[in-house]
């Protein structure tokens, strides 16, 4: 009963400077972690950077990253608007991937505008099923989405080895991969619009993804159906009260959110591979979630963490060439370290930032208590 | 001042007579200053509670009721300021020491295990030894004495969640003697009791009073105030504003003391004239979360222009007919029509076509149903209404649209603080409220249904809100209230129709029920049941 009573952050403080202390405590513990196996922290950070946004190739590359991770990113953002925690992105991605590639092949020969909208369709589709699944099970049965997007994770994976190794696979071929579309149907690499970039693996899915931010911003902000979503993340009962139809909201909002993760087949298949490959998605969904905690699911915060964690996947790698001291296996203890503070634990500094906010501004201290003592009296 | 026991002389005087007068006096409270933060909860709190009273606190919701009794009873330790028991000054450390230094506190949600008998949740943190047998042996003796003492009849063996509201507070107030308690702190106790039961609670107030306990009852209910207590402390803003002798008030001055203003008690309002039946509800059979039929089988209607008050205690499946009427919850079996059109409210968004239709719902929880506390006020002001064409064209919802709207509304019923983009959550209990009435009047639907209009809100808005609703009433809308104080249905309700058990048990008319009548029927007792069953009876041709 006697806790101490304490103000909301101010939205800067919750939406920069958490985040910033989080990455500090990441980075310093990182370099206590690379300081213990007896290598250099500062140049193992600069290693990375450099890595990361060196010039137009490590930029590339980086952005490359990115793109995957604001669609992960923006998949859990929206479902989370709807107090749904899909865990589900990285199967959602995976099995996209079915649906790209069956047009993408049969459309090979036409130009790729033409295949890309297809494409982003097909991926859409089958990546919204696959989220739309878990939702219809949590609207009419009550399961809940965590441990159905969870399982959904593994299903995915078994079918996807099954469907590459026994259906799409040519015959005569060793590798575990589709066959490969042709070269009108692949999506054009920025590198090929703006030479800087140079043959990296960024290509005109970016774009996409940065409209999706857009198309995020306006669905969660300025639409009816935004605001019926984000009154069901607070409030199911008032939903309910108001009439809105919880079930429908959440299976559109599970397909939405599915159809998102879905992009990371088209950036992979017709944008990077130009085939369905295993185990493309790389963990992607999972980093969204971090992406999306930190970015505290709005588009412009996913856009910066997503930019963040691209930049350390792309440093990262860059960084067992500078280090030979330090192994591609460090490079994913940093990055899980970030995902950790950035993400599970960023609530960290929560309450000592409160408490010194609190202190540091008596006017919004008296309206806090006032409003706790109603509550405690009521 | 003219009060008897709380003086404003000066401290050296004070604690020079208190020595004197120690031996009359249970608890005194010197100068208990208590802050969270910048605001003062309690200032300069005096209080004096002589032995063998009882004493009211009365205040409004913020007043520092609950806070000052915390510190009695334990719970926060006072900045600054001095608890005196029984004449001797102490530090109160936790409810414990409070419990040894011999107060008791009975809450106002009940502490009990409700798979334990009465017995074991007596001795339930108090037993002697390890081993139970003992401890029960000699709780079963003591139980046993204490009834006959106090008139508090329990059976030590009944397991609580078989025996009704009052008994179970009962074992509250057993607890508290057997732990050897000599003053008694009750906290809004009449809340979940029906009429009958809060005057059986006073007179087993008034039994320990005769045998020497002292006990302060905090309460928001003037009415009770004045049945039962020997002084009254008002207290407002953190302030202790008066101690009065009971008998030398009334309720009006206890009000205008705790809001600081002059209020109307009494709802003023014209006879109705009832037009044609705007709502009926027949044959409703509705069922609880746990699948436990809650509506029995239940029929009446609501005319245009008038107010059908449904009274009965809580937990009668009273929330349930509201949830079902307004299409949140489904139905069983049944029909809800408005002006003669049968209402389709299956499915989980029953309550939009209820809204479509003209049914408009006051929700009797507003923070858990009628608000989403964490939006900003002008999202809130068209929650439920949010595809109506004022707020956008299309699937795009026009922002500036619904905040002009907002800002006239909150003009229009005096929302304070007059913010439409202030979060929810920082508008008080009355202004939450009043953002939903907002919301739900101003559409003009022909049916409104109200649940709890006032609870959890201060004085001054209550009054607001009663006239608001009369006035929906005088622009010849048909209006269904539902409200666990009776006085609230009495004053406003042009018929009053009782639940009990989920079915509607009896009929009454507000000008000539008395309390009694409406208690009986609250508790199920009534003289229609008695007089139907030969009906009945005759009706299935059982008699010749």
């Amino acid at each position: 009963m006697s806790t101490a009573i304490l103000k909301p952050l101010p939205r800067w403080a919750d939406v920069v400077l958490l985040p910033l202390l989080n990455l500090l405590l990441a980075f310093i513990v990182s370099g206590l972690v690379v300081l213990a196996i007896g290598q250099d922290p500062l140049a193992a950070l600069n290693a990375i950077t450099t890595g990361a946004f060196g010039n137009g190739y490590n930029i590339g590359y980086t952005l490359y990253y990115s793109t995957n991770f604001i669609f992960t990113g923006l998949a859990v953002a929206v479902a989370a608007h709807a107090g749904l925690f899909n865990i589900g992105g990285n199967g959602q991605a995976y099995i996209a991937g079915l649906g790209v590639i069956l047009v993408a092949l049969p459309m090979q020969f036409l130009p790729w505008w033409v295949t890309f909208p297809v494409a982003v369709v097909a991926g859409a589709a089958v990546g919204g099923f696959w989220g739309f699944i878990p939702g219809w099970l949590q609207a009419k049965r009550g399961s809940h989405v965590v441990i159905t997007t969870i399982m959904f994770n593994f299903i995915a994976a078994a079918i996807m080895v099954y469907m590459v190794v026994n259906v799409l696979k040519p015959p005569g071929v060793l590798a575990p991969e589709s066959a490969m579309i042709a070269a009108e149907g692949r999506m054009p690499k920025l590198g090929t619009f703006i030479p800087w970039f140079r043959n990296t693996d960024v290509n005109f899915t970016l774009i996409l993804a940065l409209l999706c931010l857009v198309g995020a911003y306006i669905l969660i902000w300025h639409t009816r159906f935004g605001f019926a979503m984000r009154a069901l993340g607070h409030n199911p009962t008032a939903t309910r009260y108001a009439g809105m139809s919880n079930s429908r909201i959440i299976m559109i909002v599970m397909t939405m959110s599915g159809a998102l993760a879905g992009m990371v087949a088209v950036n992979q298949v017709v944008g990077v591979q130009y085939r369905l490959v295993l185990d493309y998605v790389a963990d992607a969904g999972f980093v969204g979630i971090a992406v999306a905690l930190m970015g505290r699911n709005h588009p412009i915060g996913i856009l910066l963490a997503a930019l963040l964690f691209g930049a350390l996947y792309q440093g990262g790698n860059e960084l067992q060439y500078v280090i030979p001291g330090l192994s591609k296996e460090m490079v994913v203890v940093i990055q899980a370290l970030v995902i950790l503070f950035t993400g599970a634990m960023e609530g960290l500094f929560r309450p000592g930032l409160q408490r010194i906010f609190t202190t540091l501004s008596p006017g919004q201290k008296d309206e806090a208590v006032a409003r706790n003592t109603v509550k405690s009296e009521s | 001042m003219t009060d008897p026991v709380h003086n404003g002389d000066n401290p050296a005087q004070r604690s020079q007579r208190t020595a004197a007068a120690s031996s009359d006096l249970a608890i005194e409270l010197i100068k208990i200053n208590k802050r969270f933060g910048a605001v003062h909860a309690n200032r300069d709190i005096d209080l004096k509670v002589r032995r063998g009273t009882v004493h009211g606190i009365v205040g409004e919701n913020g007043a520092g009721k609950s806070t000052l009794m915390s510190i009695l009873y334990g719970f926060y330790t006072a900045d600054s300021g001095e608890i005196r028991v029984n004449g001797t000054p102490h530090e109160i450390s936790d409810s414990r020491h409070a419990l040894a230094l011999g107060i008791g506190m009975v809450h106002q949600h009940f502490m009990l295990v409700d798979n334990f008998s009465i017995l074991e949740n007596v001795v339930l943190g108090a037993e002697d030894s390890a081993m139970l047998g003992p401890s029960l042996a000699r709780a079963r003796g003591e139980l046993t004495r204490l009834a006959k003492e106090y008139n508090l009849d329990v059976n030590p063996d009944a397991i609580i969640e078989d025996v009704s509201v009052g008994t179970q507070q009962r074992v509250e107030i057993l607890k508290a003697l057997y732990r050897g308690a000599d003053v008694l702190i009750l906290d809004e106790p009449t809340g979940v009791l029906t009429p009958n039961e809060a005057d059986d609670l006073f007179r087993v107030l008034e039994t320990l009073r005769e045998q020497g306990k002292t006990i302060i009852l905090i309460t928001h209910k003037l009415r009770e105030i004045m049945a039962i207590t020997d002084y009254v402390s008002v207290m407002r803003q953190g302030q202790m504003v008066e101690t009065l002798e009971t008998k030398n008030t009334n309720p009006e001055q206890l009000a205008e003391l705790m809001v600081g203003r002059r209020v109307l008690l009494r709802v003023e309002k014209g006879p109705a004239t009832p037009g044609d039946t705007f709502l009926s509800v027949e044959n409703l059979v509705v069922k609880d979360d746990l699948g436990v039929i809650r509506v029995k089988d239940v029929s009446f209607t609501v005319r245009a222009g008038e107010i059908v008050g449904i009274a009965g205690v809580a937990g009668n499946g009273q929330s349930e007919l509201l949830e079902s009427v307004s299409g949140m919850r489904d139905q069983t079996s049944g029909t809800v029509r408005l002006k003669g059109t049968p209402l389709s409210l299956e499915g989980d968004d029953g309550a939009h076509r209820a809204r479509q239709a003209g049914l408009a719902h006051v929700p009797e929880d507003r923070q858990r149903m009628g608000l989403v506390t964490a939006f900003e006020e002008w999202e809130n002001a068209m929650l439920g209404y949010e595809d109506d064409p004022a707020y956008g064209k299309g699937i795009i919802l026009d922002a500036k649209a619904a905040r002009a709207q907002a800002r006239e509304r909150i003009e229009k019923f005096d929302i304070r603080p007059a913010n439409e983009r202030l979060k929810t959550a920082n508008f008080s209990g009355g202004n939450q409220q009043k953002i939903v009435l907002a919301r739900e009047m101003e559409r003009n639907p022909d049916v409104l249904i109200v649940g709890q209009p006032t609870r959890g809100v201060d004085i001054g808005a209550i009054e607001f809100i009663h006239n608001q609703i009369i006035k929906m009433r005088d622009a010849g809308k048909a209006i269904l209230l539902v409200s666990v104080e009776l006085d609230e249905i009495r004053s406003l309700s042009d018929r009053i129709l009782v639940m009990f058990d989920g079915k509607i048990v009896g009929e009454a008319d507000p000008a000539t029920a008395t309390e009694l009548e409406l208690g009986l029927m609250m508790a199920g007792v009534t003289d229609k049941k008695r007089a139907a069953a030969p009906a009945r009876a005759a009706a299935e041709g059982k008699v010749p």
